[in-house]
């Protein structure tokens, strides 16, 4: 059996509003990161199911590159919660509140 | 030779242009002597002019040259043009013969001056301005003249600018004037309205003065008080005549040139080019006529009571004017022009003379520190005394007859204008004896300290010839200027000369021979009396008599001081209430409670700043979320 779109896209917001709580409600840099990709790949998941559903290869085309950027990210995210940790022994979002008003 | 009018403007404006690029380096006394030529050459082409304007017939001496346009805008053209005629050639020869003699003596006057140069410039500019004045074929055109005449005036009266009083001297001439300027300008909005037109002639039927008929009785007194406004700023009338004697400030050949000869009379001459309108209005020509006489009056009586040499002079100057001005209301328009260039004679006369004196007595203006200046300046005193002499009216000098004239047809017309000139007359005589005597007369009291331990001066010395030789011509044209217009002579006069200018505005003094007699007696008479009053009155050695000479006259009737109390003391109190009030709380409070409304914005604002980036991402989801919202509202509702 198959199932309709409406679930994979059901899925897709579940797994986004998992990331997107997780991303405000969390400390840890890099708990927060792991909500973002989650966040990515719903969008995918979103992207992939639209292009089954309309007969359109464009949105698995974009899902690529969407992988492509997400893997970039972490690699600079990564780089920079390293370094902030090797400066200030801390991965907790919060203390890193030197833009403060 | 009439086409080349234009010669006589560009004359003058050469000089000035070349001595703005040249004149600093040329310096004294080679300056002075370029700006003395070039006003000269421009006397010369006004001769040559003249000459081509008689050699016509009579109904035709009137030649209208447009050389370019100078802006047109809808249904007005602005040409800039010439106008020769018998009035203006006749303003043009003795503005040019005047300031040509003025210029002359001015190279002497003004030597090892620290702005020898600038002087000749302004010199050389004014009397550009005063020709275009006079020339322009159109009102336009001569405003452009008349503000060109009101600037120099300005400079020149503040030449010496490090002296205070001269500085603001020099601002007093010029905001009087901008009053006057005003009435000039509305007159030529209300006389476009209602002709389409701002040119004085432009053939038949065309014109200002062909198209009066377009002017209602109330619009024509409006348009005649509004121009006569211009010319009370321009001409010192009351009730804008008080910048006058502080214009003696400036150097005294600007006392004699402009303040005395030739730039008080633009207002006569306005008056006068206006003519067919003025006859328009009698309302207006009874008010010309009444400021007239009462100028005449209150002037001559305040200059009985100076003790300047030069403050004299200028009231007398107000008096002569005012005695114009008559003569303009009364429809005399060729007595006013007689008198003009007669005065513009024997009043250069009178300054160039105090000149002299004050030049040879180490810039000592106080006529109560001159005395017996007779032994030592022989060629000022006779030169002056032929000025007094005509000024007083004494036959057959030229101020006799000329007064003669103002008086005879004032009577005709205002009996009681005439009484008042009458009077007036008698106290020319008057004051101008004792400024004779004062000067000239009795016992020397320079070499006595002066009156606030001033030290005792020199002994006057004669001034040098450039500065004589202008005195000696003008006295002889204020002795002889009377023959221009004798009263039994009929043809080739001034008055044949420009009776076609006047024709038909022009009222006929209905006098016969008899009458006439009676009141040219009656003219000598009133003249012999001054002179008389005033030998007897200040006969002895004493000078100082307080009877005679009144606060309330020395103060010109408290003129000035209720100028200062109605409008000097209320504007200050203004500009105080706007500098202490309105620009401390108002503007100020504006700008300042902006930068204080940004700073509590600011300071409200900075806490949303938290630093916590997961604030900052909830904010993007809440954005997120509502402009969702907002889009599914559109796709469900919209």
């Amino acid at each position: 059996m198959s199932l309709s779109g409406a679930w994979y896209l059901g899925l897709a917001a579940i797994v986004f509003t998992i990331g997107a709580i997780g991303l405000l409600v969390r400390r840890n840099v890099l708990i927060m990161f792991m909500c973002i990709e989650l966040m990515l790949n719903a969008a995918n998941l979103t992207f992939v199911t639209f292009a089954r559903m309309l007969h359109d290869i464009g949105g698995q085309a974009v899902v690529f590159f969407v992988l492509v950027v997400a893997a970039a990210e972490v690699v600079v995210g990564l780089g920079i919660v390293v370094t902030n940790f090797r400066r200030r022994s801390t991965t907790v979002a919060d203390d890193l509140d030197s833009l403060k008003g | 030779m009439v086409h080349a009018a234009y010669l006589m403007l560009l004359f003058p404006l050469a000089g000035f242009l070349f001595l703005v690029a040249f004149g600093r380096r040329l310096g004294d006394p080679v300056a002075g002597w370029v700006g003395t030529i070039a006003v000269t050459a421009a006397f010369v082409v006004a001769c040559m002019v003249l000459a081509g304007l008689i050699g016509l017939p009579a109904d035709h001496r009137v030649v209208v040259h447009n050389y370019f346009t100078w802006f047109s805008s809808g249904g007005l053209s602005v040409p800039v043009g010439t106008l020769v005629d018998p009035l203006s050639m006749t303003m043009c020869m003795f503005v040019t013969g005047v300031s040509a003699l003025i210029h002359l003596y001015s190279i002497g006057y003004m030597k090892s001056d620290r702005d020898y140069s600038k002087f000749f410039i302004y010199l050389n500019l004014f009397v550009f301005s005063m020709l275009l004045l006079v020339l322009a074929n159109n009102l336009l055109l001569t405003f452009v003249g008349w503000e060109g005449v009101g600037v120099c005036s300005y400079w020149l009266v503040a030449f010496w600018f490090q002296r205070e009083s001269a500085a603001s001297a020099g601002k007093k001439a010029f905001i009087y004037n901008r009053i006057g300027d005003a009435g000039f300008l509305l007159a030529i909005f209300l006389i476009f309205e209602k002709t389409g037109t701002i040119q004085y002639e432009s053939g038949p039927g065309g014109g200002i003065f062909g198209q009066l008929s377009h002017l209602g009785g109330g619009t024509a007194t409006a348009a005649v008080l509004l121009l006569f406004l211009a010319a009370t700023g321009k001409s010192a009338q009351i009730p804008l005549f008080n910048w006058l004697p502080d214009a003696m400030e400036g150097p005294t050949p600007v006392s004699a040139l402009i303040h005395a000869a030739t730039m008080v009379t633009a207002g006569v001459y306005l008056l006068c080019r206006m003519n067919p309108l003025l006859h328009l209005s009698t309302p207006g020509t009874v008010v010309i006529a009444t400021i007239g006489a009462v100028t005449a009056f209150v002037a001559a009586t305040i200059a009985c009571a100076q003790q300047d040499i030069k403050k004299v002079l200028a009231f007398s100057t107000i008096s002569q004017i005012g005695y114009m001005v008559l003569a303009v209301g009364s429809g005399a328009y060729i007595a006013a022009i007689f008198l003009m260039v007669c005065h513009a004679f024997f009043k250069g006369v009178l300054f160039l003379g105090a000149g002299s004196v004050i030049h040879g007595l180490e810039d000592e203006q106080d006529l109560k520190r001159m005395g017996a200046l007779r032994r030592y300046m022989k060629w000022t005193t006779v030169t002056f005394t032929i000025g007094y002499l005509a000024i007083a009216g004494i036959p057959p000098l030229s101020g006799f007859w000329a007064k003669g004239d103002v008086l005879d047809n004032t009577f005709a017309h205002y009996k009681p204008l005439w009484v008042i000139g009458l009077v007036t007359a008698v106290l020319t005589a008057y004051y101008m004896s004792r400024l004779e005597i004062l000067a000239f007369g009795g016992e020397p009291r320079f070499d006595q300290p002066g009156p606030h331990g001033e030290p005792p001066l020199h002994a006057p010395h004669e001034s040098p010839w450039v500065m004589r030789l202008p005195l000696v011509v003008l006295a002889f044209f204020a002795f002889f200027g009377g023959v221009l217009d004798l009263p039994w002579v009929h043809t080739h006069n001034l008055e044949s000369f420009l009776a076609p200018v006047f024709n038909g505005t022009l009222y006929n003094d209905n006098l016969a021979g008899g009458a006439e007699w009676a009141l040219a007696l009656t003219d000598i008479a009133a003249a012999l009396a001054g002179v008389i009053v005033a030998a007897w009155l200040w006969r002895g050695a004493e000078v100082d008599k307080p009877a005679l000479e009144p606060a309330f006259l020395q103060r010109v009737w408290y003129w000035d001081d209720f100028y200062d109390t109605i409008i000097g003391r209320p504007g200050q109190r203004l500009a105080t209430f706007c500098a202490w009030v309105v620009d401390a709380r108002v503007i100020d409070g504006a700008v300042n409670g902006t930068a204080h409304l940004v700073k509590v914005t600011g300071t409200a604002a900075r806490k949303l700043q938290t630093g916590y980036a997961r604030n900052y991402a909830l904010g993007i989801a809440l954005g997120m979320a509502l402009i969702i919202a907002f889009m599914l509202s559109r796709t469900w509702w919209g």
